[in-house]
């Protein structure tokens, strides 16, 4: 039966900075994923939902559930590995891992069909090989069961998953990007888990009561006839489509001034930010916004935009001051990059 | 036909009639009740206005996740061979209405429900099969809650359009005959203008309702209620009575007085072309005076008890919310999925047949070769047994002494010293909750919360002087911890204190009787089997809090020796939950 069509992208209202993480991370896969937190009824569920059907098309071996490379010769569990075989072209994969997923489906397991019925001992893949090369949604982030957290944060670590189960041992290729969306109120999220998100954002309710007004029309017209609705957007959602697809080519050849560097590497000094790890989320998601602005450098203006997103979340050094960070990163952004 | 001061029950009657005509684009109803024959005979006359096909299911607060979400049908599977799916009781229920007793008790299964309102389908990735079904659902949540604190969970309620409370209704004020209307046009005729919809907003942001869901589902309610009436579009009493059923309920804050409206500018909507200039000032004057209408009619329809309340600045919604949280955790004590693992069922182990039926199924090949039985032969190397997670989260409750003594000796360090614990209850995900004490009596400054950064705030806040009434403040910290334990979680109790009691439990001045009150309420505290330690606070400990801690059962250690690493041990130390 056929889903109805998600809310577009472009329709929704305000709430800028968080659909700018995502657009950073659909160009920039290495960047590593977007945590959207915000308290309830602010739309992230349907920003992460939405942002799936703007997703461009990846090239597989014709027929193989582990999404493989056309070109690449790793053995895979699905037998694809050992003859050459025609590509396919898929849409980007979005796989919801909702509540109460069990392990089992998540990592995959026997095959039980094959089984009892023939008695082979067969692998049937689960959610981390269908969001292979492509994207894992995780709604209520904060709620998921924690031998389901230690499952992903052990193959986000290593990009495969490694099967040992039920006498079988299987091993494939899991890269995937995650994005996560939670209430902060609902529960703390484990440390660990979070860094494995590049950014962060923090979505409120909009203020201005025009925006409120927008928002409640625009999701009333959807809820009376989401075709109709959908349709009003598609030249916008085709552009912004365009636009992702361009900057992911071009990302590639945008340059990066030692100045923009320095910059970068100061504001992490400044903010006492963990690691390597912001400086280099930092720098890539400048990267990418001026690969989606069509400009060919990279500015400190580029910098200041990114920076709140992708390291507030870095910098959990006094766990009771969490409310604090985003203004302390603009405080430091206004004193090291003068924007 | 307005309906400005209707009574609870012919309210009641409304939600039935308005619910009726869309559940699943209402979300819910939360009816607040006790089991009996007036919820009963509104639950009649919800009957009443569904048509025939509409399905209307009881749902168990416990039903298991297999059972809510489908999964392997054993019996086909085993008979057949083949993996058999079967529906879980949300996607049995497309288009009907699911009922949920006891809904105050309400655990995980919460957000399978709140997925189902949201998209209208139901995923389910489990026993290896992937089942996505339809579930266009509306709830009715039977509230049988006693205290304020007992609530469904936040997340669901959000999503229940209306909620009405049935415990002041007489049985012979719901027995007395009604007749039930039927909408007049169906809800697609209705409009409604951007007049309409700014005022919807307006109010709902005007009573601190931030969630965008209000005002949509005050929306969707006006217009049923217009097409019950009859009306072609939106007309004020409409949107009256759709803000009065949906939005009074969740108000937060009171919206500001008449006489501060009337001087405040009218909301500047955005900046239109200069073409529009002129009809924009009739029509900002317009939408403020509609908001204004409606802001009136649904404030002089607030409930005195409600109103004073929110004067006050303390609402049932804010307890609410963090009780829901509370909620959903009690039932994750009691069993939270945490894998499987090969064992013998029977005794406590739970038999998980799916995984059982996994690791028996490649052998039976070679079993049934060897067997005269037909059929699936199980041996006892495969059974697997459930895990759950048992972990009895704890809440650290801080009693603050902010009395002269202290104030005047230590209270920036006792402050420094609490903020070293609730850092140690950020890594271990405690729930934090503060009583300070000081001057006549003791306050709860803060209800028990996970959000550590309001713990800092509240704390960092805080200012001392008056006497020390230790009495009190014991007293209500055995409340706040009792409370705490009723609701599955284990207290951790931390007074920091000097010890030296001044004002005795009544308030009135006096060491003797003040020392004395307070030894009183320590050894009733010990009776309690709480677990609690006392922070000598004194510059130099005269034995008073050690005294004062042997009487409560209390672990003690003096502030001037303790210092960040002292101070995690020692919170490690009390919590009885330490792996």
């Amino acid at each position: 039966m056929a889903m109805r069509t998600a809310f577009p992208f472009s329709a929704i209202v305000g709430q800028d900075e968080m659909k700018l993480s995502l657009l950073i991370a659909a160009v920039d896969r290495s960047i590593g994923g977007v945590m959207v937190f915000g308290d309830r009824g602010t739309g992230k569920s349907t920003a992460a939902r939405a942002l799936a059907s703007l997703l461009p098309n990846i090239i597989i071996k014709a027929g193989c559930r582990y999404n493989c490379e056309p070109t690449s010769k790793v053995p895979c569990p699905g037998g694809c590995g050992a003859q050459k075989a025609a590509s396919q072209s898929i849409p980007v994969p979005f796989v919801d891992l909702p509540l109460g997923a069990t392990e089992d489906r998540v990592t995959g397991a026997l095959d039980i069909e094959r089984a009892l019925s023939l008695g082979e001992k067969a692998f049937e893949p689960g959610l981390l090989a269908r969001a292979n090369r492509g994207f894992l949604y995780i709604d209520e982030v904060n709620l998921l069961e924690d031998h389901i957290v230690d499952l992903l944060l052990d193959v986000a670590i290593s990009g495969e998953n490694l099967v040992e189960r039920e006498g079988l041992s299987v091993r494939h290729n899991a890269r995937f990007v995650l994005v996560g969306s939670g209430n902060p109120e609902e529960g703390e999220l484990r440390p660990q888990l979070l860094d494995r998100f590049g950014l962060s954002v923090e979505v409120k309710t909009p203020t201005t009561l025009a925006q409120r007004v927008e928002v409640v029309r625009r999701v009333d017209n959807y809820g009376q006839d989401a075709d109709t609705f959908v349709a009003k957007w598609t030249d916008e959602e085709a552009a912004t489509r365009k636009n992702i697809e361009r900057a992911r080519k071009t990302i590639g050849v945008v340059s990066t001034p030692d100045t923009v560097l320095e910059a970068a590497s100061m504001l992490c000094m400044a903010l006492g930010a963990d690691g390597l790890r912001g400086e280099l989320t930092l720098i890539r998601a400048a990267r990418a916004v001026a690969a989606l602005n069509r400009k060919k450098v990279t500015t400190i203006a580029n910098l200041a935009t990114v920076a709140p997103m992708a390291l507030r979340h870095r910098l959990r050094r006094n766990p009771l001051d969490d409310t604090g960070t985003t203004v302390r990163v603009e405080r430091a952004i206004k004193e090291v990059l003068g924007a | 036909m307005t309906e400005l001061s209707a009574s609870p029950w012919e309210d009641a009657l409304t939600v039935a009639a308005l619910f009726a005509t869309d559940p699943a684009g209402f979300g819910g109803v939360v009816v607040r009740a006790g089991a009996g024959p007036v919820r009963d005979i509104w639950l009649g006359r919800l009957r009443d206005h569904l048509s025939g096909s509409v399905i209307l299911r009881k749902m168990p607060v416990s039903i298991s996740e297999e059972r809510l979400l489908g999964g392997l049908d054993l019996s086909a599977t085993l008979a057949t061979g083949i993996p058999v799916a079967r529906q879980g009781l949300i996607a049995e229920c497309d288009g009907g209405i699911i009922m949920i007793p006891m809904a105050e008790r309400l655990g995980e299964a919460a957000s399978h429900l709140c997925a189902a309102v949201d998209t209208g389908f139901i995923t389910a990735e489990r026993d290896g099969m992937t089942l996505k079904s339809a579930a266009r659902i509306g709830l009715v949540l039977l509230d049988e809650g006693a205290s304020d604190d007992e609530t469904p969970p936040a997340t669901l309620l959000e999503r229940c359009a209306f909620r009405i409370d049935l415990t002041t209704v007489s049985l012979r004020e719901a027995q007395s005959d009604h007749v039930a209307t039927m909408p007049k046009m169906s809800l697609q005729d209705c409009a409604y203008s951007h007049q309409d919809l700014t005022a919807i907003c307006a109010t709902a942001a005007q009573f601190g309702i931030d969630t965008m869901r209000a005002p949509l589902l005050t929306l969707r309610a006006a217009l049923a209620v217009a097409a019950r009436n009859g009306h072609q579009s939106l007309e004020q009493d409409d949107i009256i009575t759709a803000a009065r059923l949906v939005l009074v309920p969740r108000a937060v804050t009171m919206p500001s007085a008449p006489d501060n409206e009337a001087a405040k500018p009218p909301v500047p909507d955005t900046p239109d072309t200069p073409d529009n200039a002129g009809d924009d000032t009739i029509e900002n004057k317009s939408i403020g005076e509609l908001q204004d209408v409606v802001l009136d009619a649904v404030r002089s329809a607030l409930p005195e008890a409600l109103l004073a309340q929110l004067e006050a600045g303390i609402t049932k919604t804010s307890a609410g919310r963090g009780s829901g949280a509370g909620a959903l955790r009690k039932s994750m004590k009691r069993g939270r999925p945490a894998g499987v693992r090969r064992g013998d069922p029977g005794g406590q182990a739970r038999l998980h047949l799916v995984e059982t039926l996994r690791a028996a199924a490649p052998w039976q090949k070679l079993r049934q070769a060897h067997s005269a039985r037909s059929g699936i032969i199980v041996r006892r190397d495969d059974f697997r047994i459930r895990r759950f997670v048992e972990r009895a989260e704890s809440t650290m409750i801080f009693g603050v002494d902010a009395s002269g003594s202290a104030a005047f000796e230590r209270l920036a360090e006792t402050k420094g010293a609490v903020e070293l614990l609730l850092a140690e209850a950020y890594i271990r995900r405690t729930q934090v909750a503060l009583v300070t004490f000081r001057g006549k009596e003791a306050d709860l400054l803060l209800p028990p919360t996970r959000s550590l950064a309001r713990a800092k705030k509240c704390l960092s806040g805080l200012a001392g002087g008056g006497g020390t009434p230790l009495a009190s403040g014991v007293e209500a910290l055995q409340l706040v911890a009792e409370t705490a334990r009723s609701k599955g979680r284990t207290p951790i109790v931390i007074i920091m204190t000097d010890g030296r009691a001044n004002i005795a439990r009544d308030g009135a001045p006096g060491r003797p009787q003040a020392m004395e009150d307070a030894l009183t309420a320590a050894k009733r505290f010990r009776g309690a089997s709480l677990t609690a330690a006392i922070i000598d606070i004194s510059a130099r400990p005269r034995g008073d809090a050690e005294r004062f801690a042997a009487a409560m059962g209390a672990r003690y250690a003096a502030l001037p020796r303790v210092d960040a690493g002292s101070m995690r041990d020692l919170a490690r130390a009390l919590d009885p939950t330490r792996r």
